[in-house]
């Protein structure tokens, strides 16, 4: 498997690799993707407002997994919520060359982002139910 | 050190610069056709291709008339299969394999179901291995052919062919082993194995790659097949095709030095391997052996680091070439069809590596391997949110996971 020369490097030098507190009402996460099927990304955002302020992600996969999520860290820091909902797939394919075989790994990347803002907007709105 | 090192002797095994040397002349002045029967040329060629075919036969303890030259263990293991289910088809039409084959015996026998055959695909034990039970409870008054590897490609793990081989001859049924990974590794003697067809490969034995044998036995029983491919006749009429000399002869020094060097190959490849082992195991947390300890190859290991994904490990190991049973490794983007029918789940499945260890292999290339292995785990576990969750006292088999595919 020939990988793209930014394929290998987000592989070898990941951005935002890490963990936030979730149980902050700050942080969403969002975990995708099963063991059984090679891939799990968790991707984690901390919003100020209605915007991400940080992010982070762990990734089980293959180099495109690691770098799709890497990148998708690397792309939604500083932009509102709204901003980081239109961020599709294909934008991660092109920007990293991936192969058609790879192509699931933009899609569960896509997916993360999706589910830390889920999950943030769930607690926001849990909370303001309790309030 | 040169890299990348090479730890994939299983996949192939580089030309032994003594095979070379008994090849070199049939590739360059001695050029005859080994059918010609007017003249010196061919007379030195068939004269090197029956040399060969003792050297072949010599180290699987079979007579030099039972060797079939072919163009590899696929080929053999097509002509074995189709050539004993066509022959044989009056008196039966149920064969007996393993889920663990090679595709070459699997794809062969779906291709003979589709033509009518039955095929009863055991399932092994956990490490890999069929036992004779098992082949004994799947046999029926029909079943003409038992087919079954000698050595598991991927995990390694030795099949009691001997006793599975009595059962055979006991109850009339002739017994086909892909002995493809195992000649030169252990020993193979076909009169006391019980083995009436075996195939074997050049370039998993230090020979040239696009030669193979095919072992068929001639006497208790006499064992006939009906050819695959027309043509002039040749070898016996067994496999048409002008004979590829050089190929063969280099095949015939290959077996001849995987026979006169088994014992000291399989202390030096043993050695290392076990020390690579021992230091892993050591150094490492959370990491599985695929197959049986005791009854394996002597220079396989095929390890599972769980919470990081074989392809990713590959990445991260690139001065060591080796194999995965990761999907994302295959053409077909599905984990190894071998741990999954040996129960292990798809998710170890994605995270198992194959090390193979070869004549040429070094301590000190085995540390170097050592180290990179070491390394790569180690960075991508923190890397895994899997590795986290099992910190975090987690247990995975209770998480529900979304967005798989």
């Amino acid at each position: 498997m020939a990988y793209s020369d930014k394929v290998i490097d987000h592989y070898n030098n990941p951005r935002n690799v890490g963990s936030l507190d979730k149980q902050s009402p700050k942080v969403g996460t969002g975990v995708v993707g099963a063991p059984e099927c090679g891939d799990v990304m968790k991707l984690q955002i901390e919003v100020d407002g209605d915007r991400i302020v940080d992010a982070k992600f762990k990734t089980f996969g293959c180099g495109s997994a690691i770098a799709s999520s890497s990148l998708a860290t690397e792309w939604i820091k500083g932009k509102t919520l709204d901003e980081a909902m239109k961020i599709k797939n294909t934008e991660i394919v092109e920007e990293l060359s991936l192969p058609p075989v790879k192509i699931h790994c933009s899609v569960l990347a896509e997916d993360a982002i999706k589910s830390a803002i889920a999950d943030f907007k769930q607690k926001q709105g849990q909370g303001g139910d309790s309030k | 050190m040169k890299l990348p090192l090479y730890f994939d002797y299983q996949a192939t095994t580089p030309l032994d610069p003594r095979v070379l040397e008994a090849m070199m002349p049939y590739l360059t002045n001695e050029f005859g056709n080994a059918a010609s029967r007017s003249h010196a040329f061919g007379w030195t060629a068939e004269k090197a291709v029956e040399d060969a075919r003792a050297q072949v036969a010599a180290s699987i303890g079979a007579s030099p008339k039972e060797i079939v030259f072919t163009s590899g263990s696929t080929e053999s293991i097509n002509l074995a299969l189709k050539g004993v289910a066509e022959l044989y088809s009056d008196k039966g039409k149920h064969i007996v394999t393993s889920e663990v084959e090679h595709k070459a015996v699997l794809d062969t026998c779906k291709r003979l179901e589709s033509e009518g055959y039955t095929v009863t695909y055991l399932k092994p034990t956990k490490t890999g291995m069929v036992t004779r039970a098992m082949v004994e409870e799947a046999l029926r008054p029909d079943t003409i052919l038992v087919a079954l590897m000698w050595a598991n490609n991927e995990v390694g793990t030795l099949n009691p062919v001997r006793e599975i081989g009595e059962l055979c001859h006991a109850r009339g049924v002739l017994f086909f082993t892909d002995a493809t990974q195992a000649v030169g590794k252990v020993p193979v003697d076909v009169q006391a194995d019980h083995v009436d067809l075996l195939c074997l490969s050049g370039h998993k034995l230090y020979g040239p790659k696009g030669v193979g044998a095919l072992y068929v036995r001639r006497k208790d029983p006499r064992v006939r097949l009906v050819a695959q491919m027309d043509g002039g006749g040749h070898e016996r009429g067994m496999r048409s095709g002008t004979l590829n000399v050089p190929g063969i002869v280099g095949l015939g020094k290959a077996c001849e030095l995987a026979r006169t060097e088994l014992a000291k190959d399989t202390e030096h490849t043993r050695g290392l391997r076990d020390y690579f082992e021992s230091r892993i195991f050591a150094e490492l947390d959370h990491v599985a052996l695929n197959g049986d300890r005791e009854h394996r190859l002597p220079n396989n290991s095929n390890l599972s680091f769980a919470y990081v994904e074989g392809e990713s490990m590959i990445m991260g190991i690139k001065d060591i070439a080796v194999s995965s049973g990761s999907a994302c490794t295959s053409a077909s983007l599905e984990p190894s069809h071998v741990l999954r029918a040996m129960g292990v789940g798809d998710e170890l499945a994605h995270s198992s590596i194959r090390f193979g260890f070869g004549r040429k292999t070094t301590r000190e290339e085995v540390d170097f391997a050592i180290d990179q292995v070491v390394k790569a785990v180690r960075r991508l576990r923190e890397l895994s949110p899997l590795y986290e969750m099992v910190k975090e006292g987690i247990d995975l088999s209770t998480v529900q996971w979304q967005g798989g595919h």
